[in-house]
């Protein structure tokens, strides 16, 4: 469920935070407002009257426009074109031209008409995206993480780009999870956590703990079935020390990181997505290499990456093939079929995979099998190490501990294991201690709920 | 007689096809979009040709292994500059493989009218090549030659390797999932992908080293009427199959053959059978795809 009888009030005329940590149900609700998915219950009520949007189409005629994260305009073609698409009748880009320069000088920001839209800033890009809903007539504006992508002076200019819109009678809803930009940009904020509504209220009447507390949640967390954390910590397994990952157009993705993992330990890694947590579970996993730093790791590191259908099967390989697959890049000479059978035999009856036998394809599995047969094939591959990420993401409870439980068995075998979730409580449930990743830099902090929340927020004791 | 005259005849026409189609089913099969079989085909036969014309005599035990190397090379090089293109600047291969289809017909344009031509310079070809550089007749009286014997073993070898080599599963899992192969398999993908051009492009050669080495003893300019491209669909057919392709390629030898003498004898349009080779692809595509869906929905 990704939404529970969450609801949201947006005053006419205001900014509006919509906060929440990832999976908490911002964008799933604002999709939900924009007529992308319907709700199995609940209502819409514009301007004091109900509405059914069951389509983006229907959402706009109702004057509510949606800028997404990742924008969705041709590079190929002139501002103007991008603005007229999707429109009807005849296309004359002198009108078209006029309406942007116009709309421009009402919301006090300039953009040339004929140029070319790859040629611009990414924060022009995001202003042709307001522009493409205000001159389809948007008086609700909905903006998903629109400082994601800007660097702070032109996060600040996006912020007077919407208080002239909001001085102009428009109203603003901002799905974020940045403390800092619900509190500096919004009139109102709303927190969401696990699909429900948790407080809503005038952004004067809160400060950044609150928040914090309020979207990472203060209950205690059940630790369930403990039993395991006496297991002794043996030698190191895996060691990084001054460890950089910079991208493919140089960005630094991680930061002069240290890290040590024991054997029999299971170490959680906590961030808010974008910090980097995809690029250290990489290098952990010898899936990448730094750009600088010195890493020691087991000989072959067990992988579940969070993708499983891209990453992790062949979908349309039977399983004792994909068994194979992780030992694909190391074997020379023939397979040997019969051992890999024999292997896949012995995986789907330990890790209790529910297949009608080892040639069926992977596709034919459910999820909870597929991430079972990832999961035994990578714990029985692996040396010593074994890291993985989201590693119950799509998965039911029931499911969901068996993977747990398999962890922990794996953990008490003396294997050296890292996990990362973007579920805060899965990380603590699992983890014999936490680290955080926040600004691209490693930070350890005490295993308590309270502290590992603040410390992905950047706020540490 | 007759019938085994037009039954050989069909797997004549058919060997060129077969290598081809292998050489494509392995390039498609590793994901790499080869369209440039003809090229290949096209510079393997150049290079089989000038080593076929070399003066002085030599015994086939020396020129026939030289002949069929030398056409292996000239296609696997001509496909390395595609693979090169690719690794260096990030050319599509779609696109490059096409290109280098026409760079390889002009180049021969050129040769059999400048450096190659015969003696008399009357024809534009190349002369006949010794006979110590022919494929031998596999049954006498016929045109039926040991190329097709080729073709056959290496739809069989190949056949083998994707099922039992290390190198051969890669390559089939790099083509099913490249993202899998990297991350889960820790395979090299672009180093496969690119192995497995060059080697779709040596069979491309060798099929047009057996062409002028089997059939045509010479090299002239329509020396194929778009074999690397009925490839396409005779690899595709086979859903990449080895053993398929042999199926194929011998359906598509005798539709060729087959179009030919309904021309002569019967007045058909010999254009009629690419509309029917066009047809079955699209008819496979189709029952292809429909069945996938179907399973999808059911499974």
């Amino acid at each position: 469920m990704a939404l529970d009888r969450a609801s949201l009030r947006v005053q006419k005329g205001t900014i509006h935070a919509v906060l929440g940590e990832n999976g908490a149900g911002k964008t799933t609700l604002m999709r939900v407002a924009f007529g992308l998915i319907r709700p199995d219950a609940g209502s819409i009520v514009i301007d004091g009257r109900p509405q059914r949007l069951s389509s983006p189409a229907a959402a706009i005629a109702a004057g509510i426009g949606m800028v997404h994260q990742h924008f969705m305009l041709v590079p190929a073609m002139t501002v103007a074109e991008n603005v007229a698409l999707g429109g009807t009748g005849r296309y004359d880009a002198n009108a078209v031209a006029d309406r942007i320069r116009e709309v421009g000088q009402q919301f006090r920001f300039a953009i040339d008409p004929r140029a070319i839209v790859a040629t611009l800033s990414v924060a022009d890009q995001q202003r042709v995206e307001i522009l493409k809903a205000l001159v389809k007539g948007a008086r609700l504006l909905i903006l998903d993480e629109p400082t994601a992508v800007l660097p702070p002076q032109d996060a600040r200019a996006l912020l007077m780009t919407l208080r002239a819109f909001v001085d102009n009678g428009g109203t603003v809803v901002l799905i974020t999870h940045k403390l800092r930009d619900a509190i500096e940009f919004a009139d109102d904020i709303t927190v969401l956590r696990h699909g429900r509504t948790m407080r809503s209220a005038p952004a004067v009447e809160l400060d950044e703990t609150t928040l914090a507390a309020t979207m990472i949640g203060t209950a205690p967390v059940v630790h369930t079935d403990f039993s395991t954390t006496s297991s002794t910590i043996g030698v190191e397994k895996f060691v990084l020390r001054d460890v950089s990952v910079t991208d493919d157009r140089g960005v630094v993705k991680l930061r002069n990181v240290n890290l040590t993992v024991h054997a029999g330990e299971i170490v959680g890694v906590a961030a808010v997505e974008g910090n980097g947590q995809h690029e250290l579970l990489r290098v952990l996993a010898n899936r990448a290499q730094p750009a600088s730093g010195d890493v020691t790791r087991p000989d072959r590191v067990g992988f579940v990456p969070e993708d499983r259908h891209r990453d992790a099967l062949i979908l349309d390989f039977p399983i004792v093939e994909n068994v194979a697959l992780a030992r694909a890049g190391e074997t020379r000479g023939r397979m040997n079929w019969a051992e890999y059978r024999t292997t896949a035999e012995r995986i789907v009856q330990e890790y209790d995979v529910r297949a009608e036998g080892v040639v069926t394809r992977a596709r034919t599995l459910s999820g909870g099998n597929q991430q079972k047969l990832v999961m035994g094939r990578e714990i029985e591959t692996a040396s010593g190490g074994l890291v993985v990420e989201n590693p119950t993401r799509g998965l039911d409870i029931h499911a969901t501990r068996a993977v747990h439980e398999r962890l922990r068995q794996t953990k008490d075998q003396g294997t050296a294991v890292v996990v990362y979730s973007s579920d805060l409580d899965e990380v603590l449930a699992l983890a014999d201690r936490t680290v955080v990743l926040y600004g691209n830099a490693l930070h350890t902090v005490t295993n308590d709920r309270e502290s590992v929340g603040n410390a992905m927020v950047g706020r540490f004791a | 007689m007759m019938q085994l005259i037009l039954l050989t005849d069909v797997l004549v026409r058919a060997t060129p096809l077969l290598l081809t189609g292998l050489a494509v089913a392995i390039a498609f099969k590793a994901g790499v979009l080869n369209i440039g079989a003809d090229g290949q085909f096209l510079v393997g036969a150049t290079v089989a040709a000038a080593i076929g014309i070399l003066p002085g005599t030599h015994s086939a035990i020396v020129m026939l292994p030289l002949v069929l190397l030398g056409g292996m090379i000239g296609g696997g090089v001509w496909a390395m500059i595609a693979a090169f293109l690719r690794m260096r600047f990030q050319v599509l291969e779609v696109i490059s493989t096409i290109m280098l289809n026409f760079i390889a017909m002009y180049v021969i344009s050129y040769l059999v009218r400048g450096p190659l031509q015969e003696p008399t310079h009357i024809y534009p070809q190349t002369p006949t090549i010794a006979t110590a550089a022919q494929l031998p007749r596999i049954i006498p009286g016929t045109r039926l030659h040991a190329g097709f014997m080729i073709a056959l073993v290496l739809a069989i070898g190949l056949w083998w390797a994707f099922r039992t080599t290390a190198a051969g599963f890669r390559l089939r899992a790099t083509g099913a999932n490249p993202d899998a192969a990297r991350t889960t398999g820790l395979v090299d993908v672009a180093r496969v992908t690119m192995r497995a051009l060059v080697l779709s492009g040596a069979i491309a050669g060798l099929a047009g080293a057996v062409e002028v080495s089997g059939v045509t003893y010479a090299l002239y300019e329509n020396i194929s009427p778009g074999y690397g491209y009925t490839a396409i669909a005779v690899a595709l057919l086979a859903a990449l199959q080895p053993l398929g392709v042999i199926a194929t390629g011998i359906l598509f030898g005798a539709l060729e053959a087959g179009a030919s003498a309904l021309q002569r004898d019967a007045n058909v349009p010999a254009t009629l059978a690419a509309v029917i080779e066009a047809s079955i692809v699209l008819l496979v595509i189709a029952v292809g795809q429909l069945s996938r869906g179907w399973r999808r929905q059911t499974s």
